[in-house]
């Protein structure tokens, strides 16, 4: 238990706060990159989920393209990109967009496809245009469903984030690469507890918001 | 005037045919029910009057005009439909699914809410229902919403699709009831959809059946269709052969006694 301790204490240290490249610093970029990623992924694929969601069309196609992007190992194309593309963040960030693409999509079709099928036929035969009843009726009733596969890309995101300190100085992921190259395993494992942790956080938060956004369907007893 | 299907069909991509040269009008404030089995093509003929499924052949008139001139959300704004098992949404109200279309015409939100507490009154529930989810009616109750939501934007038009279909027999007829009174003080005119040709009976002017493929069985008012059922397929549909289709009178204590084929009691014949 002493590497564990000690990997705490580095943790605690106060030296190890603040500045550049401090704890804090590493936490508000890991976090940044995270959201980026997110938000950037999202961007495409909550869009295109939801019109395959609304239409029925090209989902086989999707789903099979967003498969074989799951399938490509995250550091393998980091690496690819990181040739292309040089030092610096772009080449793990694209990586990162990669890597939320596919549940951020299975999240969005699969959250309008599990609208009540008689309340959407219903309000299209009333007379709901295509956007309303996209809008009104197909994603507030899927809005937990189309949350969790936010909730999915963020955690795998935050996790993976960790490789951008591969190629390039950001985030938590700096503590792991720099503490295996000089054999600081208390530094390792600090920086693991660290993205650990904010992974933990993180969840909790988005399972909160999956939770509030689940559609209301019944009166709340007075 | 009212609607006209003019030699309606309908061919799926697939080459299912659904419907092959259907002809029928309904006169304005008149009620047209459409029973038949599953895979009659009813369904798919109600749904060609708001343009749920469109004719590949023939038209659809409404008051002379044919709806595939028709802007589509326009025209399912303007006729009210009652879908099967009610069709709510389940993430409002019960009085903002009232005032679902009024709402989506423009109407603002807090007249659109009283006139759907209203609605509730002349379908029969309590308004006070109106703050409740769906989910917590009954289905007979839902059904009740899904016909005042019909009603809400005031339409000519009413379809109906297997409306009563899935709740038990008892509400069923209080439903019933309450539709027929309904459309005594409204006269809209309407096309329901049933499987249940008793239900048939009791609220069309004018009864279709029909047979797989949307082949016309035999169309005629109630009275012309019992009286004289076209063909075994009628027969057989409306049951002329069961007991409580074929009654006659046994005299007791000198009254006229109405009795079923199985020689049980149904009623006295008056006069």
């Amino acid at each position: 238990m002493t590497l564990f301790g000690d990997a705490l204490a580095w943790i605690t240290d106060g030296a190890h706060w603040g500045g550049a490249g401090g704890i804090d610093h590493r936490i508000l970029q890991h976090l940044l990159v995270t959201f980026a990623a997110v938000a950037l992924a999202a961007l495409l694929a909550l869009p295109l989920g939801l019109l395959i969601g609304h239409t029925g069309r090209g989902r086989l196609v999707v789903v099979a393209l967003a498969g074989a992007v799951r399938a490509v190992p995250t550091l393998g194309l980091l690496t690819l990109l990181g040739l292309a593309l040089g030092i610096g963040i772009e080449a793990p960030l694209l990586a990162l967009v990669a890597l939320a693409f596919p549940s951020l999509l299975a999240g969005a079709y699969a959250g309008i496809e599990a609208a009540d099928r008689g309340a959407v036929d219903a309000a299209r035969a009333l007379g709901m245009s295509e956007w309303q009843l996209l809008t009104r009726v197909e994603v507030p009733l899927g809005a937990d469903v189309i949350v969790g596969g936010i909730r999915a890309a963020t955690l795998q995101v935050v996790a993976t984030a960790t490789l951008a300190a591969y190629i390039s100085d950001t985030g938590l992921g700096r503590y792991l690469f720099a503490g295996l190259k000089s054999r600081d395993y208390v530094q390792m494992l600090a920086g693991a507890l660290l993205v650990a942790a904010l992974a933990l956080l993180l969840d909790l938060t988005m399972a909160a918001l999956q939770r509030a956004s689940r559609p209301t369907t019944r009166k709340v007893p007075a | 005037m009212g609607i006209e299907f003019r030699d309606v069909g309908k061919t799926y991509p697939d080459g299912t045919v659904a419907v092959t040269g259907f002809s029928c009008t309904v006169p304005s404030h008149r009620t047209l029910a459409l029973v038949g089995t599953s895979g009659s093509g009813k369904t798919t003929l109600m749904r060609m009057v708001n343009r749920m499924v469109e004719p590949t052949t023939g038209s659809v008139l409404i008051d002379d005009r044919d709806v595939l001139g028709l802007d589509k959300v326009e025209l399912r704004r303007s006729i009210g439909y009652v879908p099967q098992a009610g069709g709510l949404l389940p993430h409002r109200r019960v009085v903002d699914n009232v005032a679902t279309v009024p709402v989506l015409t423009g109407t603002p939100k807090r007249a659109a809410r009283e006139a759907a507490r209203g609605l509730l009154e002349l379908v029969g529930l309590d308004p006070a229902l109106g703050s409740r989810y769906p989910a917590q009616l009954s289905g007979g109750q839902q059904q009740r919403v899904a016909v005042a939501r019909a009603l809400a934007a005031d339409p000519n038009v009413l379809l109906m699709d297997e409306p009563f279909g899935a709740v038990d027999p008892i509400v069923r007829r209080g439903l019933q009831d309450q539709l027929l009174q309904l459309q005594a003080e409204l006269g809209k005119t309407i096309v329901l959809v049933t499987h249940d040709i008793d239900e048939a009976f009791r609220l069309g002017d004018e009864v279709v059946v029909l047979k797989t493929g949307g082949i016309v069985a035999q169309t005629g008012t109630p009275q012309q269709i019992m009286a004289d059922p076209a063909d075994d397929f009628v027969r057989d549909f409306i049951g002329s052969d069961r007991a409580e289709r074929s009654l006659r009178t046994v005299a007791v204590d000198g009254r006229s006694l109405v009795v079923d084929g199985d020689g049980r009691p149904v009623g006295v014949l008056e006069g």
